[in-house]
């Protein structure tokens, strides 16, 4: 995992005429500097976050590509979202602990887990489930917004076990779409989080669409100015430069580690696919749009910044996608072996304690399944 | 065996005080429940004692309270939730159902959600709307949710304790108009686990079952009935989710009558539930059908009026009467 150093600095190179934007990458690659923030990889550091990008998009065509043929219900792609997730989930250090929405693959994959670890949720085979404590990466949650809430109680308790204050306190982020800013749950965690000065980022990557919906459905002003009514910083970055998202997301972590609060950020992106597999884009916006976004992609400017700082060749690149190609095809091959699940453990973990009207309908169940063994019916 | 006299409110707040003398990792939260000591006092002097990090007043949003609660089981708390009334749980309702209750099921049993989540609920204490609602068949519906309902004083101290060291999610009832009523309370030892029905009162002729306010009314229709010369046996649930339903099969066997009683409105309710397993297990004992009374299927009504609406010594008797006539 990249080490590169956040300093606040004001010297040399020309600033993003938007302050309030924080970019250090443009869209053709050119660094550029901002008063607050910037970033200080190693030659190595930038290679292997072209190399993350990659491959973050490479899984998810390829879950994509799953779901078409028939081997996953359902998938929530990250296309376009890529730098907005690896720039936040390197940011992470070992230490803090991430709360994702469904589509949050390219953070888990920052967070050194293995991506098979969702796709079981995706095929049908379970619902998700792992241990967030180990992974430091909470499940997935699918109701919107609900998440913001899990994440500051979370923070609420390392403030509680006085893990905050020094280099080693520990952070959260919590991860949300532009949609689940409306919701409830949000804005009571923005006021939980306020008043309790819990050791939380909200990330918001803000993609433009909550499905079908625009921003304007959303709100009438941009969302990173809402957290000054919370009592917080807000700030918007370039969602598509992974530079920006890595500085702007390890200052705020690194703020909140030591006791400063929380930090919103609006990290402004543009979902290229669908909301799901089920959806259908072009009933609601024009190809255009997405042209213009297609120019912001953002893996090619941090390639062509590779390409110009001359600290990648053709070589390197060809390396990076068959190395891309190869997860994926070992991903497909893991999805295609999942078992199914027996019917009967459908019974089990409702409860830690177990219920006996659960042990009841199970024996009956197992009885009802026997009857039809050796082809009796 | 140590005992003490104490009401149902000073017992809860008791019980509230030795879970967390017993566990570090149990922390209270909820409106107004640090220095006011909570709108019934349940909590009163808990802040104090334990501190404002241990015993949280919490922003007024209920959705808030449980899904950081969610949080901070996940970190390793033990979080008890104070709902202010019943009518006040719907806002966090969404994290109830969805979350708390699915947590443990959706992770394998990778995470445990050890919540108690506590709701004085019921009438009959002259409230405005929203202040006397009886929403226990919401959660009893819900797969991965415990839920319980306290009594007596003696049954409030333990049960409280039993469902804060319980690892399931628990939606904990209080008989708010019942917070006053004393009775003894045995502080050395748990009488009955947790998700047990108890016979109160053996009888012969017939079958009570209620839980909550109504076990006291049923006590006393028991009391009357006695005088008119039949003998009815009292069933407490306590135990709502999963019902403990040995103790009833085993009654209506010996009686051939039940009558269940509630505050909640009938349809689709406990009762129902309790009518149907009766009827699938004690078929061949029964000399009536089950009968319910309940509140009725309106919304809570206007105060002046709750005493109409809600079943007492003369409508459970009246059942009783109705059942004898078949």
């Amino acid at each position: 995992m990249a080490k590169g150093n956040v300093a606040r600095t004001r010297n040399g190179g020309s600033t993003a005429a938007d302050p309030e934007f924080v970019q250090l990458l443009t869209p053709e690659g050119e660094r550029v500097n901002h008063p607050d923030y910037t970033v200080d990889f190693t030659d190595e550091e930038y290679r292997s976050l072209y190399h993350d990008l990659v491959v973050v998009r490479r899984l998810d065509a390829e879950s994509t590509a799953l779901q078409r043929q028939g081997e996953l219900g359902i998938w929530a792609s990250l296309l376009g979202q890529e730098a907005a997730q690896v720039g936040s989930g390197r940011a992470l250090r070992t230490q803090d602990m991430a709360f994702p929405t469904y589509r949050e693959h390219g953070v888990l994959y920052c967070r050194g887990i293995d991506p098979i670890m969702p796709l079981g949720l995706f095929r049908g085979v379970d619902q998700g489930g792992w241990d967030p404590n180990e992974f430091k990466f909470n499940m997935y949650t699918i109701v919107i917004g609900a998440q913001a809430l899990h994440a500051t109680g979370y923070a609420m308790g390392i403030t509680m076990d006085g893990k905050v204050g020094g280099d080693d306190g520990e952070a959260v982020i919590a991860y949300f779409g532009d949609g689940a800013t409306s919701q409830g749950d949000v804005n009571e965690s923005y006021v939980w989080a306020s008043v309790m000065n819990a050791p939380i980022v909200f990330f918001c990557q803000n993609n433009q669409y909550a499905i079908s919906e625009p921003l304007e459905r959303q709100t009438r002003v941009p969302l990173f100015k809402r957290a000054s009514g919370f009592g917080f910083p807000g700030i918007r970055v370039d969602g598509n430069d992974v530079l920006a998202s890595y500085a702007v997301t390890r200052t705020a972590l690194d703020n909140a580690r030591h006791g400063n609060g929380p930090t919103f950020i609006e990290a402004y992106t543009y979902r290229m696919g669908a909301h799901t597999t089920s959806d259908d884009p072009t009933r609601y916006r024009i190809a255009s749009e997405v042209e213009a976004w297609q120019a912001k992609d953002p893996i090619k400017r941090v390639r062509l910044f590779l390409e110009k700082q001359g600290l990648a060749d053709e070589a390197f690149f060809a390396s990076v996608d068959e190395e891309a190609k190869a997860e994926a095809i070992k991903l497909r091959e893991r999805v295609l072996s999942m078992p199914d699940p027996q019917p009967l453990q459908m019974f089990d973990h409702v409860y830690p304690n177990g219920s006996p009207l659960l042990d009841e309908q199970r024996a009956e169940f197992a009885r009802y399944m026997e009857s039809f063994a050796g082809g009796a019916h | 065996m140590a005992t003490e006299t104490l009401t149902i409110g000073k017992a809860l707040n008791m019980g509230l005080r030795r879970a967390m003398e017993d566990d570090p990792k149990v922390v209270l939260m909820g409106e107004d429940i640090g220095k006011l000591g909570g709108v019934f006092r349940i909590t009163d002097g808990l802040q104090k004692d334990f501190g404002e990090q241990r015993v949280v007043d919490t922003p007024l949003a209920e959705a808030g309270i449980i899904g950081t609660a969610v949080g901070l089981a996940i970190r390793g708390y033990r979080p008890v939730c104070e709902i202010q009334f019943d009518g006040f749980v719907y806002p966090a309702y969404d994290q109830i159902v969805c979350q708390v209750a699915k947590m443990h099921y959706r992770s394998q049993g990778k995470v445990k959600i050890p919540m108690v989540i506590r709701i004085p609920f019921g009438g009959g204490i002259g409230a405005v709307e929203h202040h006397s609602e009886s929403p226990e068949a919401y959660f009893a519906h819900t797969a991965g949710l415990k839920v319980v309902a306290c009594s007596n004083p003696n049954d409030a101290y333990w049960m409280i304790q039993e469902a804060i060291a319980s690892d399931d999610p628990i939606v904990f009832f209080e008989p708010k108009r019942r917070y006053w009523e004393k009775g003894e309370v045995d502080t050395s030892a748990s009488r009955a686990p947790l998700h047990s029905a108890q016979v109160l009162r053996a009888g012969t002729d017939a079958t009570i079952v209620a839980y909550g306010p109504m076990v006291r009314t049923s006590l006393d229709a028991a009391i009357a009935a006695e005088e008119d010369g039949r003998s009815l046996e009292v069933i407490d649930l306590r135990s709502l989710s999963p019902l403990d339903m040995a103790p009833v099969y085993e009654s209506v066997r010996k009686t051939g009558r039940l009558v269940v009683v509630h505050e909640a409105p009938s349809n689709i309710g406990l009762g129902a539930e309790i009518a149907a397993r009766v009827t699938e297990k004690c078929f061949y004992s029964l000399e009536a059908p089950v009968l319910r009374v309940t509140g009725f299927d309106t919304p809570y009504p206007a105060s002046r009026v709750e005493e109409e609406f809600l079943p007492d010594l003369d409508r459970v008797l009246d059942a009783v009467d109705r059942s004898f006539g078949f």
